[in-house]
């Protein structure tokens, strides 16, 4: 049923000064890549990914930007916030050496799909990229489960100075992987489609959203592909149909923006 | 599904006949803040607020749609004559076939239900923009009305080319957790099966009253119910939540359902069950 389930908040962490992570008890299974309708109540319901799944337990990690994410930001413990869903597609796991490229709070979506493909035991590499070092954050997590992890900055305030995609080509140039993994900017992840040439690729949309269930058309892109429904994770081939994939989107009156 | 001409094609894809846009207003609109849809148990509640990018941004989406050669109804919204037939002239330029005039939306103040519940706006209305273009309109009415059969006569006094009926009903959801309506808008209009029983009323009262066409909407999830709304009176038929029940090759579905039932009850022209029901 697309009707939020009011539940309380259990936990908060605060990965960086900005960027915050919820707990909250969700039995319903979702798999890494999909997302919640959150509500926000009196103020917003916006789409997220998950970012965490711990059996019943489901998290999600985002950075204050707008009016829901202030407000969601300075929720505590025994809060209420709706939830439904899950909705959309998810990552699927293909080969045996995966690059996972994120930008931004795009690493948050990357969180559940790094865990288990390192449980699987397939070996991943990790490009964490942000403006500087204060935006970093799943450093030590994606560590943990044994990622070889590397960080890209902007500013150079952290590992290699530059842009993420730089980065990658790099990688890309002296190693082998099986498949390319991306959340983040648009235009990073459209430059990173570029670089894979053949390596099956799949990256996570981001649009404006209403119902979430593919019947608005709020979110729809190229012809008629609607990216709560059909996505919001798509493989490289279909992006590269897409003419407005990294280069518009379209806010809530439906009016076109550059991205 | 009608947001932009990508979205409207993939619609003709799946088997629809006609698409209807959005409802475009003079300007850009954001809408209400969301939750602006929500499921319920039988049907789908929304508050969107006439959300739109405006008709000057939205020429681009017809002259798109109108390279495939897809037939567009033009939906437009105002508040009062002027902006309606400002609209309407616009959307004729830009290549619309036909025109549906908002004149139920639920829930935005002084556009839709306002000006569709006064029966001498409903006639002004509609007789001047029949003045200004020359595709045939339509008025699109609400079941929220204790007079739905004079509303529509008003409409065929001025003119209409025919009805539409029948918009989403009024409706509202309290969440019981929150104490609050979940609407940030708090109510709204309630679509899907819940109202198909409602709608095929309206348009049963409205085709016994009227001369004109009547395009029948409202719950519509199968053959079945196309079938009874075409029997009430209806001579074609609109669906938009019953993508989310039956995915969005919903129209082919239901198409091959009417096919086969005519079949098997020895119809092959399907304006010989338009009104039937009417003994």
């Amino acid at each position: 049923m697309n009707y939020p389930k009011v539940t309380k908040i259990i936990k908060t962490i605060e990965e960086n000064p900005d960027v915050k992570t919820l707990f909250f008890k969700y039995p319903q299974k979702i798999k890494p890549g999909q997302f919640f309708m959150i509500w926000i109540p009196n103020v917003d319901e916006i789409p997220m990914s998950v970012s965490y799944i711990q059996d019943d337990i489901k998290g999600i990690t985002f950075k204050r930007v707008g009016d829901a994410t202030k407000k969601l930001f300075k929720l505590k413990k025994d809060d209420k916030i709706g939830i439904r869903g899950p909705y959309g597609k998810n990552f699927k796991i293909t080969g045996k050496n995966i690059l996972f490229v994120g930008g931004g709070t795009g690493i948050a979506t990357l969180g559940p799909i790094v865990e288990e493909a390192t449980k699987k035991g397939i070996k991943s590499t990790i490009i964490i990229g942000a403006k500087n070092k204060k935006e970093i954050f799943f450093e030590k997590r994606f560590k943990k489960y044994g990622a070889k992890v590397y960080i890209s900055t902007d500013d150079g305030s952290k590992g290699y100075k530059g842009l993420a995609t730089d980065l990658a080509e790099e990688l890309l140039n002296e190693n082998k992987y099986s498949s390319i993994l991306t959340c983040g900017p648009e235009k990073m992840m459209k430059k990173l489609l570029e670089l894979s040439k053949k390596i099956p690729f799949q990256a996570s949309l981001e649009r404006y959203m209403k119902c979430g269930f593919g019947i608005c058309g709020q979110c729809c892109i190229g012809e008629g592909i609607r990216v709560c429904e059909d996505g919001p994770i798509f493989d490289g081939k279909t992006l590269k149909k897409i003419k407005d994939f990294g280069v518009y989107k379209r806010d809530s009156a439906g009016r076109k923006i550059k991205l | 599904m009608d947001e932009d001409a990508g979205s409207m094609k993939r619609i003709i894809n799946c088997g629809a006949g006609a698409v209807v846009t959005k409802s475009i207003g003079l300007k850009p609109r954001d809408g209400y803040a969301n939750p602006t849809v929500i499921e319920l148990e039988h049907g789908i509640l929304n508050a969107i607020g006439l959300s739109n990018p405006g008709i000057k941004n939205f020429e681009n989406e017809i002259k798109t749609l109108k390279k495939s050669d897809i037939t567009i109804f033009g939906s437009i919204f105002g508040s009062n004559t002027k902006e309606f037939v400002e609209l309407a002239k616009k959307m004729q330029k830009y290549g619309v076939d036909a025109l549906e005039l908002n004149m139920s939306c639920p829930h935005a103040k002084g556009y839709g239900l306002e000006i569709g519940s006064d029966p001498k706006m409903v006639k002004e209305i509609t007789a001047n923009i029949k003045k200004s273009v020359n595709i045939p309109v339509f008025v699109k009415i609400s079941p929220n009305l204790m007079n739905i059969v004079e509303i529509a006569k008003s409409a065929e006094k001025g003119n209409a080319d025919g009805i539409v009926a029948i918009n989403s009903v009024k409706a509202m959801k309290i969440d019981l957790e929150l104490e609050t309506p979940v609407l940030s808008n708090k109510t709204g209009g309630y679509s899907g099966k819940a109202i198909k029983p409602i709608g095929v009323r309206c348009v049963y009262d409205i085709s016994k009253n009227i001369n004109i066409p009547i395009i029948g909407c409202g719950g519509i999830t199968t053959g079945e119910d196309a079938l009874e709304y075409i029997m009430a009176g209806a001579s074609a038929v609109q669906i938009g939540s019953a993508i989310y029940y039956r995915g969005i090759d919903i129209f082919k579905k239901i198409s091959e359902e009417i096919k086969q039932w005519m079949k098997q009850h020895g119809y092959n022209n399907i304006s010989q069950i338009v009104g039937v029901s009417h003994k």
